[in-house]
């Protein structure tokens, strides 16, 4: 038995070493999602467009992983670490600490970190001004309502979703002085990014207080909040990927953040030696948030407003209209 | 031969939990050929992800720590007849009472700290097994209901906690600000090299040692004390306890409180050896798969220690082989674990009558 056990051991070493060699190549990109998972939809599975497309044009195969939970969030950037992955790529706020600390430990690897902000020479930040895109789907949700009641359904609450909400309210109310807002957060752990239900009873409960349009940044938990506007035959804005064909004609639009195109040219930028530690902002200049236009909802943005939203872009990017942010929704580590 | 045969406690402990691995693992196996593995392979990565390398045994001796503990919990409180499912609640609030004294104590004097957070951690997690103990002892408030009711109402507060008081400056994640610097337990591979080994760096860290330390107290209290005496023949009977003059409330409380503490101190592996802050969840179901844990060590300190390592492989191989099978997501590493549990953990005596039959015509052979 235990001689069995030594020779299929033994054998499983080889064949692993044999697997490695085989798919040796120089350039080993790793992609960490946070909680939610690879396919929910919305933010991480922006991410894994990006890491796709890369995969897709450089013919590059690449390893990614799916925390449960906030404490294997370093121990998955030590573990590729440790292996010498060329980049790691976390995507999340929740990566902050972890990526300090595993960028401490191996100062000749190269992190970069979407969400977040790390201040060390081998950390990338890449943030987003997710206020800028909130406030062009401000702007459709405050010229689309019919009830003048439009609602925000945070996940998490967080500075950085406040972040979203402040930029969506500037916008409703930058169209239409009079709409009444109201806001729900799921919760205030990295749970309330996985809860569909709890989502859609608070979307039923803002339609049946007469919400017509709701703006969901709650990840997967979004999910319930495009299921519940179906249900009630009202609509809802997706979030961080275009979510419009979750639910055709019951998504007005999503809010685009560009996860994808950030993890692309970081894995990128780290291949061909222009990558750079340091802070980056991806905001409507820059492509990196926007609003979601395509077969889905043609039908719900009219020209009229394409041609509003066109303008508020151009003054967004001239610096004419300033878009508040949020206090502390950038916090450094 | 009137009586049927029994089979030996060797038998029982050993031949047993040993079948009821390799069919969980077989079982594992066929769930990950039909999502299109190699289940050959995936056990290889697994073993190998366990106990391959020295990181990966660091690996599983770090997660087996976290199961000795709430194993120990568990089984403490069944001798004396009670079912603690709170060691999740009671290990949140071990986490909250270590994370206090170290905060507190931080500043005075690095060895103080460790000390108080190693007090913190079990008299929170005592404390927090006492509520339920207490009603159960004196009003006969079920303890399944209670301990399970008061994770939730940990969890809850550690939550409120977290994302307001103690929540880290500047922080949006629920957790706490980083513990002061040098406040930490060692390392095994500090540890190793100060008698000359080298070891690659892992999580491990010597509250690996306090968690043996604790197996052997409780085996010394339930075999050796009188106390401990007194613990199982309540758990036995309570009423003959009673006849005897045992006061089964006194009995009860302090059983839960000791089965708490422990539970409690398995923030000292996560916590103040590794994570060094508090995090919102930080006990990811420990305390219910120490309840696995305790059945498969049948409730023997040594068992639980046994049992608490092949737990700990499983984690870490588990992980290794998500990091390894892109097919096998974390959702399928769950389902693993979950067979592993339910054939290890909930029916340890599935297969105990055909081995009885067995053992039974082979000893009558052997007669003959």
């Amino acid at each position: 038995m235990k001689l069995s056990i030594s020779k299929i051991l033994a054998v499983f070493v080889s064949l692993i070493a044999y697997a490695s060699a085989a798919t040796a190549q120089d350039f080993k990109p790793v992609l960490l999602y946070d909680i939610g998972g690879k396919f929910d939809k919305s933010f991480n599975e922006a991410a894994y467009r990006g890491v796709e497309r890369f995969n897709q044009e450089t013919g590059i195969a690449f390893r990614d992983f799916e925390p449960n939970s906030e404490t294997q969030y370093e121990q998955a950037l030590k573990r590729f670490a440790r292996r010498k992955a060329d980049i790691i790529v976390a995507v999340g706020v929740g990566y902050s600490v972890a990526v300090r600390n595993a960028a401490q430990r191996f100062p000749d690897i190269k992190f970069t970190i979407i969400d977040g902000i790390v201040d060390l020479p081998n950390v990338q930040s890449i943030t987003f001004k997710e206020n800028e895109g909130s406030f062009l789907v401000g702007m459709i949700a405050g010229m689309t309502t019919k009830t003048g009641k439009v609602g925000f359904i945070g996940g998490m609450d967080i500075p950085l979703i406040r972040r979203f909400q402040a930029g969506y309210q500037q916008g409703v109310t930058f169209t239409n002085a009079d709409v009444d807002f109201i806001e729900n957060y799921v919760g205030t752990t990295p749970a309330a990014w996985n809860d569909p239900i709890k989502a859609a009873e608070m979307a039923k409960s803002q339609y049946a207080r007469g919400v017509d349009v709701i703006f969901s940044a709650a990840g997967p938990s979004g999910l319930g909040v495009i299921n519940a506007a179906k249900d009630d035959g009202k609509l809802a804005i997706g979030v961080d990927s275009n979510q419009n064909h979750v639910q055709p004609g019951s998504v007005l639009t999503s809010m685009l953040k560009r996860v994808d195109l950030a993890v692309y040219q970081a894995m990128q930028e780290a291949r061909d030696g222009t990558w750079a530690p340091g802070h980056r902002i991806l905001g409507l200049p820059e492509g990196g948030v926007d609003y979601a236009l395509d077969e889905h909802n043609a039908s719900l943005i009219t020209d009229e407003m394409k041609a509003r939203l066109d303008d508020a872009r151009a003054k967004i990017i001239a610096g004419e209209i300033i878009v508040s942010d949020v206090a502390g929704s950038n916090a450094g580590h | 031969m009137n009586a049927a045969p029994k089979i030996s406690g060797v038998v029982s402990a050993i031949v047993l939990p040993l079948i009821n691995l390799v069919v969980a693992l077989l079982l594992s196996g066929f769930v990950v050929w039909l999502i299109g593995e190699d289940p050959v392979a995936a056990l290889g990565f697994l073993i190998e992800g366990a106990f391959g390398y020295e990181e990966a045994i660091g690996y599983t001796f770090y997660y087996a720590t976290n199961f000795i503990f709430t194993g120990l919990a568990v089984s403490v409180a069944f001798h004396a007849g009670h079912f603690n499912i709170g060691g999740e609640g009671q290990a949140m609030l071990g986490g909250l009472g270590l994370t206090l004294a170290v905060f507190w104590l931080g500043d005075v004097s690095p060895l103080l700290a460790i000390i108080g957070a190693i007090v913190g951690a079990a008299l929170f997690g005592a404390g927090w097994a006492y509520i339920p103990a207490v009603l159960q002892a004196k009003r006969g408030s079920h303890i399944v209901i209670t301990t399970i009711m008061f994770n939730f109402i940990a969890s809850a507060l550690l939550a409120y906690l977290l994302v307001g008081p103690l929540q880290r400056p500047g922080g949006q994640m629920p957790e706490s600000s980083d513990y002061p610097d040098g406040i930490a337990l060692t390392k095994a591979d500090e540890l190793l090299e100060l008698v000359g080994i080298s070891f690659e760096q892992s999580p491990l860290n010597v509250s690996f040692l306090i968690a043996l330390f604790a197996a052997f107290a409780v085996w010394f209290l339930l075999r050796r004390t009188r106390f401990g005496y007194e613990m199982r023949v309540v758990g036995q009977n309570a009423e003959a306890a009673k006849y005897a003059g045992i006061s089964v409330p006194k009995v009860t409380v302090i059983a839960l409180m000791l089965s708490g503490a422990l539970a409690g101190m398995m923030g000292l592996n996560e916590l103040l050896g590794e994570q060094l802050r508090l995090i919102g969840n930080f006990t990811l179901g420990y305390g219910f798969v120490g309840i696995a844990v305790a059945f498969m060590g049948r409730n023997h300190p040594f068992g639980i220690v046994l049992a608490a390592i092949l737990f700990g492989a499983i984690y870490q191989g588990g992980a290794e082989l998500g990091f390894e099978m892109s097919k096998i997501t974390r959702d399928m590493s769950v389902v693993i674990q979950g067979l592993v549990i339910l054939f290890a953990g909930a029916m340890p005596h599935l297969f105990k009558r055909p081995i009885d039959a067995l053992s039974a015509r082979f000893k009558t052979r052997g007669n003959v």
